[in-house]
C-alpha cells in the first residue's frame, strides 16, 4: 500500500510537470499578444520593450524559460525574486523607467519561497503569495458546495429511486432537470437579486469573502448563496446518477438474495443497495471536486470571491504566464491527488478492485 | 382442484392452489402463472420443468413474497404450515423467508453481494432470525460451510465472493439457505450456470441435505435429465400452467401430455445412444396472447376440435395422474406407444 501511494505520488509530480510544460509550449507557440508591450508604458520604445522582455524572461528560448520555471519550482524562489527585481530598480533610476514602479522593487517581494512560482507579470507580486491567499477561498467554496450537493443530490436520488413513478419522483426529477439546465451565472444573479436586493438580508449575505479566522459567522453567511448556487448543478447530476444506479442495483440478483434471507426492506436498500450504487459516485465526486479548484469561475465572479478560478481567467486574459502556470500547477496537482484518493477509497469500497 | 394427488408421505408442507400471477404491462397483461396447483411434502424433491418463460421462477418467487405486489396481480392460495402466504404482511413474510422457506438461485456469480465478505453475508442471515452473538453466528456459518463442502471454511469465510469459484458460491448459497434448517428449500435452476461435474456435485449435495434434514425441495430446471436423477414428483409447466403432474417414473415411462412427449423426445436417454432427437416445433407462446383453449395446441401434432377453444381441465383422465389434455386416456396410450416405436425404430 505504502509503495503504491509513493509510486502514485511520483506519477502525480510527473503529470504536473507535463501539464506545465504544455502550458509553456502553448504560451510560447501562440503568444497572446506581447505582454511586455503593456508594461512598457504609454509610448513604448523598442528598447524599452526589449528591456521589459528581458526582465520578464520572455527573450529567452522555450527550454530556457521552462528550465528556469523548473528550477524555481523545485528550489523555491526565496533568494531569486529580490534578485530579479534589483536590476529593475537600477533601470528605473538610470533610465527613468517608471512603468515598473511597484513596491517590490526596492524591498524585495513578499511571499517568495518554496515551491517558487515566479512573479506575476501583471501585479508584480509573487504568484505563490497570490495563490496562498486565494486557495482557501476557493476551497471554502468547494467544500461547502460539495457537502450540500452530496447530501441533497444523493438523498433526492434515493427518494426518487424508491418512490419511482410517484409524484415525489416526478418532483425530484423536475428539480434535477431545472438544476442541470439553469445557467450558473443566471442563477447566481437571481439569487443575489432576491436575497440582497429584494429581501433585507443584504448585510449578512452579501458578496465577497470573509476570512474564517476573522469571522466564522460572516464566512458562513457570505458563502451560503455561492454554495447553494454552485451545488445546485451538481446536486441535480448526482440525484440523477444516484437514482439510476440505485434502480439498477435494486434489480440485481444479490438484492433478491438479501430479501430471500428475510432482511427488512430498509436494510436491503441501505446496506445492500446503497453500498453498491454509491461506489461509482465516489469516483465522480473526487474528480468533480478537483476540477472545481480552478473551475468555479462563474460562481467566483458573480459572488466576487477572489479565488483560483477567477485568477485563472484574469491571468489568461492578461497573458500573465507565471500566474496562469501557477493555477495550472495547483489544478493539475488537485486532479492528480484526488485521483489517487479516489483510487484508494475505491479499492477500500470495492474488494474486486483491491485484489486484482 | 385442491387435492392434486394422494400423499404417500404425509400431509403436504406447501400447497399451491389455483395460483395466478399477472403482470400488467404497457403491451398488455403478462399471464406468467395462470391457474397452477401443486403440493410438496416433507422429504420430497418436487421437480418443475418447462421451457424458458413458462413461469417457473415467478411461481416460487410469489410463494416467497418476492414479487412486487404493486406491479403484479396475484390470486390463489399458497398454504404453508397452515397459513396462506399470500395473505401475510411483508413483516410476517420476512420472518418466514430464509428461516422456514429458503431459496437459492440460478446464477451464483450474481447472487452474493460483491462488496461484502461471504462470511459476513451469512452471519447477517443468521442474526436476522436468531438472537445470536456475532461469534456464535460465525461458528454456525463455519459449521455449515464445512457441511456443504467448502474447504478450510474457517479461512474462507473471510473471502469475498469473487475469490470463490462458481461451484463454491453455489455451495455458499446453499449453506446460507440451510442456516436455519428450513422446511422447504427452493432451488431455481441451481446448476444451470455451472459446469457438468460441479452440477452433479451440487445436485448430490441438495439430495443429501434433503435426506438428512427431511425437508421438502422444489427443484426448478429445464433439464429433464436432472429431474430424472433426483425428483420424486414432476410437474411439467407450459405457458404458466401445469400440463402434467405425477410421480417421476409415471411421467417418464407413461407420459400423458403431448408437450411432455415433445420434451422427452428432445433429450437423449442414457440407455439408448443412437436415438433420434426431435425438438418441439414452434416457439412458446407470448404470455400476453396465450392461445385460447390449450396453450400448446398450435404446436401439437395431435390437436383436434376442442383444443383451440376449450381450455382442458387439469385432472386425471384415467392415465394415473392429472394432466391437461383433451385426448382420452386410450388415445394417449396409443399415440405415445406409436411415437416411442417410431423413435426407437430410427435408432435401430
Ligand atoms: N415483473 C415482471 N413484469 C412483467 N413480466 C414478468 C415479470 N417477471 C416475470 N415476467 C414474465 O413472466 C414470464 C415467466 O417468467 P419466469 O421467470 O417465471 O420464467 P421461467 O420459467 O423461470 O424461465 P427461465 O427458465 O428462463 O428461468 C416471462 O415471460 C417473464 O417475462
Ligand atoms: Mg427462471
Amino acid at each position: 500500500m505504502g509503495r503504491y501511494v509513493i509510486r502514485r505520488l511520483l506519477w502525480t509530480v510527473l503529470v504536473v510537470l507535463v501539464v506545465t510544460l504544455l502550458t509553456f509550449v502553448v504560451f510560447y507557440v501562440m503568444p497572446p499578444g506581447n505582454p511586455s508591450v503593456r508594461f512598457a508604458g504609454k509610448q513604448p520604445t523598442p528598447e524599452l520593450i526589449a528591456q521589459v522582455e528581458k526582465q520578464l524572461g520572455l527573450d529567452r528560448s522555450l527550454p530556457e524559460q521552462y528550465a528556469h520555471f523548473l528550477r524555481r519550482l523545485f528550489l523555491g524562489d526565496g533568494t531569486e525574486c529580490p534578485l530579479v527585481y534589483r536590476p529593475l530598480c537600477s533601470i528605473e533610476s538610470v533610465e527613468n523607467f517608471v512603468v515598473l514602479d511597484t513596491g517590490g522593487c526596492a524591498t524585495g517581494v513578499s511571499g517568495c519561497g518554496w515551491p517558487g512560482l515566479g512573479m506575476s507579470f501583471d501585479s508584480r507580486t509573487a504568484v505563490r503569495q497570490e495563490l496562498i491567499e486565494r486557495t482557501p477561498r476557493t476551497l471554502s467554496l468547494i467544500f461547502g458546495a460539495a457537502v450540500i450537493w452530496l447530501v441533497v443530490g444523493v438523498s433526492i436520488g434515493v427518494i426518487s429511486a424508491l418512490k419511482r413513478r410517484t409524484i415525489w419522483d416526478r418532483l425530484a426529477m423536475g428539480f434535477a432537470l431545472f438544476g442541470i439546465s439553469a445557467p450558473v451565472f443566471w442563477l447566481g444573479l437571481v439569487a443575489l437579486w432576491i436575497f440582497t436586493v429584494k429581501l433585507p438580508f443584504s448585510d449578512s449575505l452579501g458578496t465577497g469573502y470573509v476570512e474564517f479566522g476573522n469571522d466564522p459567522v460572516g464566512w458562513f453567511t457570505h458563502l451560503i448563496l455561492p454554495w447553494t448556487v454552485l451545488a445546485l448543478l451538481y446536486a441535480a447530476f448526482y440525484a440523477r446518477m444516484t437514482r439510476g444506479n440505485l434502480i439498477d442495483t435494486m434489480g440485481e440478483d444479490y438484492i433478491r438474495t438479501a430479501r430471500a434471507k428475510g432482511l427488512p426492506e430498509r436494510r436491503v436498500i441501505f446496506k445492500h443497495g446503497l453500498r453498491a450504487s454509491l461506489t461509482p459516485i465516489v469516483t465522480m465526486f473526487g474528480l468533480d471536486v478537483a476540477l472545481l479548484v480552478g473551475g468555479a469561475v462563474i460562481t467566483e465572479t458573480v459572488f466576487n470571491i477572489q479565488g483560483l478560478g477567477n485568477y485563472a481567467v484574469q491571468s489568461a486574459v492578461s497573458a500573465d504566464l507565471p500566474a496562469m502556470t501557477g493555477v495550472v500547477v495547483i489544478v493539475a496537482f488537485a486532479v492528480a491527488f484526488m485521483n489517487l484518493v479516489v483510487d484508494i477509497v475505491y479499492a477500500y469500497l470495492d474488494p474486486r478492485v483491491r485484489y486484482s | 382442484m385442491s387435492q392434486v394427488h394422494a400423499s404417500p408421505r404425509g400431509e403436504p408442507l406447501l400447497e399451491v392452489r389455483d395460483l395466478r400471477v399477472h403482470f400488467p404491462t404497457p403491451d398488455g397483461v403478462v399471464k406468467a402463472v395462470d391457474g397452477l396447483s401443486f403440493s410438496v411434502r416433507r422429504g420430497e424433491t418436487f421437480g418443475i420443468v418447462g421451457e424458458s418463460g413458462s413461469g417457473k421462477s415467478v411461481t416460487c418467487l410469489t410463494a416467497l413474497g418476492l414479487i412486487n405486489r404493486k406491479s403484479a396481480l396475484v390470486e390463489g392460495e399458497v398454504f404453508f404450515k397452515g397459513r396462506d402466504l399470500l395473505k401475510l404482511s411483508n413483516e410476517e413474510l420476512q420472518k418466514i423467508r430464509g428461516k422456514e422457506l429458503a431459496m437459492i438461485f440460478q446464477d451464483p456469480f450474481a447472487c452474493l453481494h460483491p462488496m461484502y465478505r461471504v462470511g459476513d453475508q451469512l452471519v447477517e442471515a443468521v442474526q436476522i432470525h436468531d438472537d445470536m452473538s456475532r461469534k456464535a453466528a460465525r461458528e454456525r456459518v463455519v459449521e455449515l460451510l464445512a457441511a456443504v463442502g467448502i474447504p478450510r471454511p474457517r479461512e474462507r469465510v473471510r473471502d469475498y465472493p469473487h475469490q470463490y469459484s462458481g461451484g463454491m458460491r453455489q455451495r455458499a448459497m446453499i449453506a446460507m439457505a440451510l442456516l436455519h434448517n428450513p422446511d422447504i428449500l427452493i432451488a431455481d435452476e441451481p446448476t444451470t450456470a455451472l459446469d457438468v461435474t460441479v452440477q452433479a456435485q451440487i445436485l448430490e449435495l441438495i439430495e443429501r441435505i434433503k435426506e438428512e434434514f427431511q425437508i421438502g425441495v422444489i427443484l426448478i430446471t429445464h433439464d429433464l435429465a436432472v429431474i430424472a436423477d433426483v425428483a420424486q414428483t414432476v410437474m411439467v409447466m407450459y405457458a404458466g400452467r401445469s400440463m402434467e403432474l405425477g410421480a417421476r417414473d409415471a411421467v417418464f415411462d407413461k407420459p400423458l401430455h403431448p408437450y411432455t412427449w415433445g420434451l422427452l423426445e428432445s433429450i437423449p436417454r442414457v440407455a439408448s445412444k443412437g436415438e433420434l432427437l426431435v425438438p418441439i416445433e414452434g416457439a412458446p407462446p407470448s404470455l400476453i396472447n396465450v392461445p385460447p383453449g390449450c396453450p400448446f395446441h398450435p404446436r401439437c401434432p395431435h390437436r383436434f376440435s376442442p383444443c383451440d377453444d376449450q381450455r382442458p381441465d387439469f385432472k386425471d383422465r384415467g392415465g394415473g395422474h392429472p394432466e391437461a389434455c383433451h385426448l382420452s386416456a386410450e388415445d394417449k396410450r396409443r399415440l405415445w406407444s406409436e411415437r416411442e416405436a417410431r423413435r426407437t425404430k430410427v435408432a435401430v
